[in-house]
């Protein structure tokens, strides 16, 4: 009767294999001396092309990136996420890392301006102004939810100081992230939306830039080294990267500004 | 501060109550319906029907709203012509939120139906035709009323899983409070906000809500099943 025993050894074999993974994936996990990076989601694409970069001129390193508006990577980071460098776009969601001791103060540095714009999908008429946006024929606009998304919080207040927020606030779609925006005008789900240029400038053929809007506080990114990481030496060196030429470059690329 | 919590996380129960009832009737017209056209019609291709209407249960959340933002979206094929004939839009709207919650508990009416259709006693039918009722009287009052306790099971599966639809809803009907912000996209918009007070009244209000359902369905399904010999 030898199919029992067999059988057995069958799933016996099964289930070491299966432990076997499982074994493998935990010491993946442990053994992590990748470097991971929370950054913005406006970064996104340029960060990727220097991480890549940054990999090659560091052999052996390996970056992972984490991208979502400033406001959740905050939260994330707060709550004990295992991340090494900390990218936000806006001095703000900074400022709350600060204050509650998770990033290193002395790391702290701005790599990168942007502008706010307004976009329209691209077979719409413009705007001219930011009181157009009132006007009956602009149904709804798509902004960032100011509580957690930076593009949101810089569009509300440019809002507020001209009057207007209350009117656009009535038709305004919130967006998690500058990038759902910018998809919610390409897909011409909502007559105008609020972007960085840098945004705007990655769909040229679907959303059209209406104007730029003049921030009070100018679009400044600032990135840290995160105070729990493990990985301390590797992360000041992304982060000095990052402001060095060959990163800076790609960034300009992208649209970006220097600081 | 607190008040205005509370005044936040009511209206986004309310409005998750209402989108899943929506939700749940449409299914129990729709999901009836084709439960009964699978279990008694014979048809090529019945199968594989039947596996496509199963979809909503396998595919993630993402895929089915990527599908509804493409179709049902102001430039998707039905969308855009929802708004040139009808004026209508469901896209950061109720009823698109209705809509994706209707289509992802969809298959917990559909399959519960068929499988209690196929339940039935054929010869039960049978003797009422003989015994002279039409067809539509032979289905409401015989086959219907044999099969309702599996659909019931089916309808308060489908109901939970409306109510907390968040995926789908949120590619489709986005996150707008008051409009389209349910209590499952109000907690996402709470942690990311970093609001653990908001957060913490919402999910100690979802639990209840769903804790309140579970007794209700207790108490209009009871365990005991009638004797079937």
């Amino acid at each position: 009767m030898p199919t029992r025993p067999d059988r057995r050894s069958l799933s016996f074999h099964f289930a070491a294999r299966f432990v076997a993974a499982l074994l493998v994936t935990a010491s993946g996990l442990a053994a992590a001396a990748d470097l991971t990076v929370s950054a913005a989601a406006s970064l996104t694409n340029a960060f990727q092309e220097i991480g890549t970069a940054f990999e090659a001129a560091n052999p052996g390193q390996k970056v992972q990136f984490n991208f979502a508006a400033s406001g959740p990577l905050l939260q994330q980071i707060a709550k004990g996420a295992p991340v090494d460098v900390f990218a936000s776009a806006d001095q703000e969601t900074m400022n709350q890392a600060e204050q509650q001791k998770l990033v290193v103060v002395a790391t702290r540095t701005n790599f990168v301006r942007n502008s706010l714009v307004v976009i329209v999908p691209a077979d719409r008429a413009p705007p001219k102004a930011l009181a157009d946006l009132v006007a009956p024929s602009v149904r709804q606009v798509a902004v960032g939810v100011p509580a957690s998304v930076p593009v949101g919080r810089y569009t509300k207040a440019v809002l507020e100081k001209a009057g207007l927020w209350a009117q656009i606030e009535a038709k305004m779609i919130g967006a998690q992230s500058v990038r759902q925006v910018l998809d919610y005008v390409a897909r011409g789900e909502v007559d105008a939306g609020f972007v960085y240029a840098s945004d705007a400038a990655l769909m040229p053929g679907k959303v059209r830039i209406a104007f730029t809007v003049s921030t009070e506080q100018p679009v400044l990114y600032p990135i840290a080294v995160v105070a729990a990481s493990g990985n301390a030496a590797t992360a000041e060196r992304f982060v000095a990267y990052v402001a060095s030429p060959p990163a800076q470059t790609v960034l300009a690329r992208y649209g970006f500004g220097k600081p | 501060m607190a008040s205005a919590s509370l005044d936040a996380a009511w209206i986004a129960l309310g409005l998750s109550l209402k989108v899943a009832l929506w939700a749940t009737a449409l299914d129990l017209v729709l999901g009836v319906a084709a439960g009964f056209a699978l279990a008694r019609l014979r048809f090529p291709g019945r199968e594989l029907v039947d596996s496509i209407l199963l979809l909503p249960m396998v595919l993630p959340p993402t895929v089915l709203g990527y599908y509804l933002l493409v179709v049902v979206g102001r430039r998707g094929w039905i969308g855009s012509w929802l708004e040139d004939t009808l004026g209508i839009r469901l896209v950061f709207t109720w009823q698109g939120a209705v809509l994706a919650a209707a289509i992802v508990a969809f298959p917990f009416v559909c399959k519960s139906a068929r499988a209690a259709f196929e339940n039935v006693d054929v010869q039960l039918e049978q003797a009422a035709r003989v015994l002279g009722l039409g067809a539509a009287a032979v289905f409401f009052r015989i086959t219907l009323p044999l099969a309702w306790r599996g659909i019931l099971a089916g309808v308060l599966l489908a109901f939970a899983r409306a109510f907390g639809e968040f995926g789908a809803t949120l590619m489709v009907a986005g996150s707008i409070p008051g409009r389209t912000q349910t209590l499952s996209i109000a907690v996402y918009e709470a942690v990311q906000a970093g609001r653990d007070d908001l957060a913490n009244l919402l999910v100690l209000l979802t639990s209840t809500a769903c804790i309140a359902v579970l007794l209700l369905a207790g108490r209009l399904a009871p365990a005991r099943i009638p004797g079937r010999s």
